[in-house]
């Protein structure tokens, strides 16, 4: 018998950034950041409008190329040069968008059948079992699979979208607003579904929310970005230690948001 | 990452496999189903199964386990906690997806369908015109509500922007037309007659459909896909909630625009032509242009320029018509966006020739000098 060998990636961060700058012409967004998310961990990042996290979140991704300095995915660099190795990183994690970004010619099966069909390594019922238990997953149901994007509700955009980025078995999930334009019912239901699929899938999850609820009900350590650059870095506790204008206004008084965590979670 | 592994013990006279590594997706060895077609046959052969080393377990190995299994428990299992929540989950697909209703005589709905579209279309344009009607009505009651800006960026648009392309292919198609003619008529002696052929082809039957069709292809379709993707982004609905009418402010400034545009397009497409032939018909034949000049309104009756210009504001109204009637009916998605702008091309390039069609044998007594 094989003895199992320790999953190599566990000691290598899941995100890694470093020296990241951006400037679009002279405008300065980021300058000199550094993070690192450790696998399993479920990080917020918060900011003003305007502070750049949607850019951080499209630099970690690769969708846009910083200025200076480089983004690690489990200690490969995002924006390889080699085109298969670049693919064989983007695999490895999922990305919500905010709007859903369902591809609206797809009905739900196909748009959560995509990513395993570019594969080209998997048969139509290997296929068909995966979409089904994803969908599951985020408790549809099968009949769901037969619609068009265009015929889904605001909150079953959100849960199939999330199927469609789980179906490759993410190990990082990035997520852009994931409750924005839901209802608080709903939103707080689906905090719950993703909370449960973190623990049961266990990966590592990025995101990106203006919603305090959101926020405190899902990440596990925060991230605030201010002054083009990380101000604070830490659990709740450690971000609202550290004295800044921003985070005084987005969580009000410490006391009031310590109440509030202990009342979310 | 470690690779997926199977060892098999055989163990008195029962055979114990133990699946050990990273089961997951990128893990699996390839081809998979080689992989699970082994596995099958593993659990042909009634084995005993120790899952207890595996490091990682996703869904996808979790299926092809599942399936290797041949969709039920093996007899004998060992696995951690977590490992048998994921298998559950596997286990609580269904089997098959809800069927569609059924379409065993679909073939015979085909024309049904067709023709109940077709009505369908034909109603929403009758309303479209009767609302526009309604509301050239309400602009005579109320003259300061004619939109006047939309008028004149149409009229700039489908109108101004279309001279080159219009110019270029009418001078073409002229030279074309005469050079070809020009070759039969002097087999005949007959070279004088270029003049009557391509005045009256061109000015009477060329033209008006030439434009019509540069004029589908090129302001129709982007009639339709602009008002489809102020469907898709409800900036219709915006406008609607700010008590402007659509009909008034988008639909109609289109199709007066198209009316306004299209006859003058006519006759400039129509002159490029002529044009277009006299150069050739000089080349080729040495008639030279004073004489072609000077011919040209004794055996082109100016019934045939009246003509003309009328074919090109009812096709310009027709086009307006059926490409906003379309754009309105685009549904929020892509697929339906590209399909409607296609059925809108096709649909005016086809009402067009047939209307030239009616025109042709409704103006037959007129503007042919005997």
């Amino acid at each position: 018998m094989s003895v199992p060998t320790e999953w190599s990636s566990a000691a290598v961060p899941a995100i890694e950034i470093r020296d990241l700058s951006t400037r679009f012409g002279d405008v300065v967004i980021h300058r000199d950041i550094n993070l690192e998310v450790p696998p399993g961990q479920m990080l917020g990042l918060v900011g003003g409008s305007g502070s750049g996290k949607t850019t951080l979140l499209r630099e970690i991704v690769g969708l846009l190329a910083p200025s200076a300095g480089m983004v690690k995915l489990f200690g490969h660099a995002v924006l390889d040069a080699d085109p298969q190795r670049r693919r064989m990183v983007r695999r490895r994690f999922g990305m919500l968008f905010q709007q859903g970004a369902l591809f609206s010619a797809l009905s739900v099966f196909d748009n959560i059948a995509f990513p395993l069909r570019e594969l080209r390594l998997l048969d139509e019922a290997l296929i068909r079992d995966l979409v089904l238990l994803k969908l599951a997953m985020v408790e549809l149901e099968p009949r769901h699979s037969r619609l068009m994007p265009a015929e889904l509700s605001g909150g079953m955009v959100k849960r199939v979208a999330l199927a469609r980025a789980l179906s490759l078995e993410p190990e990082l999930l990035v997520l852009d607003e994931p409750t924005a334009g839901l209802d608080p019912d709903r939103s707080e239901n689906f905090i719950k579904l993703l909370t449960t699929l973190q623990k049961e899938l266990g990966f590592t999850v990025v995101m990106v929310t203006h919603d305090r609820p959101t926020l405190l009900g899902l990440a596990t350590r925060l991230a605030v970005l201010a002054d083009h650059r990380i101000v604070a870095c830490g659990t709740m506790d450690e971000v609202l230690a550290v004295e800044h204008p921003f985070i005084h206004n987005f969580f009000g008084s410490g006391h009031a948001a310590a109440a509030m965590g202990q009342g979310v979670s | 990452m470690a690779v997926a592994s199977i060892e098999t013990v055989h163990r008195a006279n029962s055979l114990q496999v133990q699946l050990a590594g990273d089961w997951t997706l990128a893990t699996l060895p390839q081809p998979i189903s080689r992989f699970e077609a082994r596995l099958r046959e593993l659990a042909s052969r009634e084995a005993a199964w120790d899952l207890l080393s595996i490091a990682r377990l996703d869904s996808a190995a979790a299926v092809v386990l599942w399936r290797s299994w041949g969709r039920r428990w093996p007899a004998s299992l060992a696995l951690s906690g977590e490992h048998r929540l994921l298998l559950e989950r596997v286990e609580a697909i269904p089997a098959d997806l809800p069927a569609r209703p059924s379409e065993r005589l679909g073939w015979l709905l085909v024309p049904g369908r067709l023709a109940l579209a077709a009505v369908d279309n034909l109603a929403g344009m009758v309303a479209l015109v009767g609302q526009m009607v309604l509301d050239v009505g309400h602009l005579c009651a109320h003259p300061r509500d004619i939109p006047w800006r939309e008028f004149s960026a149409n009229l700039y648009k489908s109108g101004a922007q279309a001279l080159p392309v219009t110019a270029l292919i009418g001078f073409l198609i002229g030279i074309v037309l005469s050079y070809l003619s020009a070759l039969q008529l002097k087999t005949f002696g007959a070279d004088v007659f270029i003049v009557n052929l391509l005045g009256i082809s061109i000015v009477r039957e060329l033209g008006p459909v030439l434009v019509a069709v540069l004029v589908a292809g090129r302001s129709g379709s982007a009639m339709t896909a602009q008002l489809g993707v102020m469907r898709v982004t409800e900036e219709i609905d915006a406008l609607a909630t700010m008590g402007v009418s659509r009909s008034l402010r988008l639909v109609l400034p289109k199709i007066i625009a198209l009316a306004v545009a299209m006859p003058l397009l006519v006759v400039w497409c129509s002159a490029a032509g002529i044009v277009g032939g006299m150069i050739a018909a000089r080349l080729q034949m040495d008639l030279s242009y004073g004489f072609f000049i000077d011919t040209l309104p004794r055996v082109v009756p100016v019934a045939n320029l009246w003509i003309g210009m009328s074919k090109g504001l009812v096709f310009g109204m027709l086009i307006g018509l059926v490409a906003c009637h379309f754009g309105l009916r685009v549904k929020p998605n892509t697929e339906s966006l590209s399909s409607q702008t296609t059925t809108s091309v096709v649909t005016s390039i086809t009402v067009a020739i047939l209307v030239d069609a009616v025109f042709a044998i409704m103006t037959r007594s007129f503007g042919i000098p005997l």
